[in-house]
């Protein structure tokens, strides 16, 4: 077996136990940290390995959110076919805006994709009878199940949580070092030299994000599923930016990097908030040392000093 | 006679009223090696961006292998056989030489075999786990030459490979370019040295449009490209 797949099954199995070691308030903190990590590790194929900066991603994590909340709340589906029906939304949405906004590059495009997103925000607003805007809705506990496991619970909501989140890492984990993989990096590497070597940069690009917005919709789904809620303020300017921060912070193209990332950010707002009112601004003095110090994020130079194989 | 593998009619590049490439006709054989030489500024580059695809044309039609592919976009035209290497080094500066040559490779249908046989043939096998960017500048153009070689094209354009490479480097290419079986081999180049020991046919461009065409010796001979170009190096 490879280093890469041991790792990730040794993160696994830690996160895993760590549900039976840690104290109740943890090991909840720990069910939203997995989900937030999958929303930033489906935001770190787009960016870290395609070298896509999107801040719209709030509309891919809404697109399944709503996909899932909308379906259950008002068509009466049950979880599993809601899932399905967030995952379409999400992949659609991530097709739909990828054909319009990878006509640009740089710049543009973070701007094209923060507005996506904020039209997104916006129609969550005008359709308030059905979403209730900002307020959002309540999921009834009893339809949040599968298969009859309570997924409100603790215990139910933190391996549900593991489970995508161990599905999601190895699915990356074995993308990033395959052919179509290798070629994104390539392309966020030296995009012309790619096009020059015969790859068709554009598609792959837009398939990149299709694979990224459906991550991320999948998690906002999950977030809906497992805690019970969803609302506009999830599709607003701040839940595009979380996912840049993780990834920053835990290191862009790495596949650990997002967890990593989100964990820090977590405490960090945690910790903070205990201590000061402030807590945004020590949130935000921590990632300018962060980005001055370690402009790679934790993992990106753990990797570059001194483990190599990270993946 | 053997047959025309690349042609181009009235090609032609218009930058903001910059006339870069005037109706340019251009006949290259198979397995021929050609070497386009002229002037800073005459319009080399334009050319071979037009060719495959990197540069949009203002007017003219580009054929390849009987094709015409004017309409393809740059991947495509790559996919069919063209490799072509940057006047400016053009790697991947952040992944591992290997995985350069890879990823060239690959896209062409070359296995793991062919990948660790260019890394030999250019000399970079006992570098192929350095990371690109941390080459010299000189294994950077070879490693590019490499990535050209590593798609087996049937046509290479190369846009001034031995810039900034050292004598021996320059001695290498010579022997590899011309040792190649089964490739055309589009050439522009400053150095006359390499021209003249490689080139089987010379195509002179001056300010946009072809100057003159023959063989090396007929070249040399050529009063109106020694004006043009080779005039004060030779005189
Ligand atoms: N993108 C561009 N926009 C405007 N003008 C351009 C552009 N690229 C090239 N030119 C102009 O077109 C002409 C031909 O340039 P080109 O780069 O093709 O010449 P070259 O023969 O390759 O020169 P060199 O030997 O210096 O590489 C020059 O006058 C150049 O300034
Ligand atoms: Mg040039």
């Amino acid at each position: 077996m490879n280093r890469p797949l041991a790792l990730h099954l040794v993160v696994i199995a830690a996160l895993a136990a760590a549900f039976f070691v840690l104290p109740d308030y943890h090991s909840g903190n720990l069910a939203r940290i997995m989900v937030l990590a999958v929303y930033a590790m489906g935001y770190n194929l787009a960016f870290g390995y395609t070298g896509l900066l999107s801040l719209g991603h709030a509309l891919f994590f809404a697109a399944g959110m709503y996909g899932l909340a909308l379906s259950m709340q008002h068509l009466s589906l049950t979880a599993i076919p809601a899932l399905m029906v967030a995952l379409i939304a999400s992949a659609l949405v991530a097709g739909i805006t990828g054909a319009l906004a990878l006509r640009t590059r740089g710049v543009a495009f973070m701007i094209v994709t923060l507005m996506f997103a904020q039209a997104g925000y916006l129609t969550a607003l005008y359709f308030v009878q059905y979403t209730r805007g900002d307020e959002g809705f309540v999921l009834p506990q009893a339809v949040r199940q599968i298969a009859g496991v309570d997924l409100s619970s603790a215990m139910g909501r933190y391996f549900a949580a593991l489970i995508l989140f161990s599905v999601t890492l190895l699915i990356i984990g074995a993308l990033v070092r395959a052919p179509f993989g290798r070629t994104l990096i390539a392309i966020r590497e030296n995009e012309a030299r790619a096009t020059m070597l015969g790859y068709d940069v554009q598609r792959r690009k837009w398939l990149a994000l299709v694979a990224s917005g459906t991550i991320s919709g999948m998690a906002g789904a999950a977030y809906a599923l497992l805690f019970g809620y969803a609302g506009a303020s999830f599709a607003a300017v701040p839940y595009s930016i979380f996912p840049l921060l993780y990834v920053l912070l835990g290191g862009a193209g790495t596949t650990l990097g997002p967890l990593v990332g989100a964990v820090f950010m977590f405490y960090l707002i945690d910790l903070s908030s205990g201590v000061t009112d402030a807590y945004m601004l020590v949130a935000g003095v921590v990632l300018v040392l962060l980005t001055l110090f370690l402009p790679q994020g934790l993992l990106g130079t753990l990797r570059k000093r001194w483990v190599p194989w990270l993946p | 006679m053997a047959t025309v593998i690349l042609e181009t009619r009235g090609l032609t590049k218009t930058y903001a009223g910059v006339q870069a490439n005037t109706d340019i006709d251009f006949d290259l054989p198979e397995g021929q090696i050609r070497a386009l030489i002229g002037p800073n500024g005459a319009g080399k580059t334009t050319f071979v961006g037009m060719l495959c695809g990197r540069i949009p044309v203002t007017r003219g039609k580009v054929i390849f292998d009987g094709r015409d592919i004017s309409g393809l976009p740059a991947h495509k035209r790559i996919t069919l056989g063209i490799a072509y290497t940057f006047q400016i080094t053009s790697v991947f500066a952040g992944l591992s030489v290997h995985e350069n040559i890879a990823l060239a490779a690959r896209r062409a249908g070359g296995n793991a075999a062919r990948v660790t046989e260019t890394l030999e043939r250019v000399g970079l096998a006992d570098r192929a786990d350095q990371t690109a960017g941390d080459l010299s500048y000189g294994h950077q153009r070879i490693l590019e030459i490499g990535m050209g070689l590593a798609q087996s094209p049937r046509l290479f354009i190369l846009d001034e490979p031995t810039q900034g490479l050292a004598e021996s480097e320059v001695a290498a290419f010579k022997t590899l370019i011309t040792g190649l079986k089964n490739t055309t081999i589009l050439l522009i180049e400053h150095n006359m040295s390499v021209v003249m020991e490689t080139a089987d046919y010379i195509t002179v461009l001056d300010q946009g449009m072809t100057l003159a065409e023959g063989t090396p010796d007929a070249i040399r001979a050529n009063r109106a490209v020694r004006a043009a170009y080779l005039g004060t190096a030779d005189a």
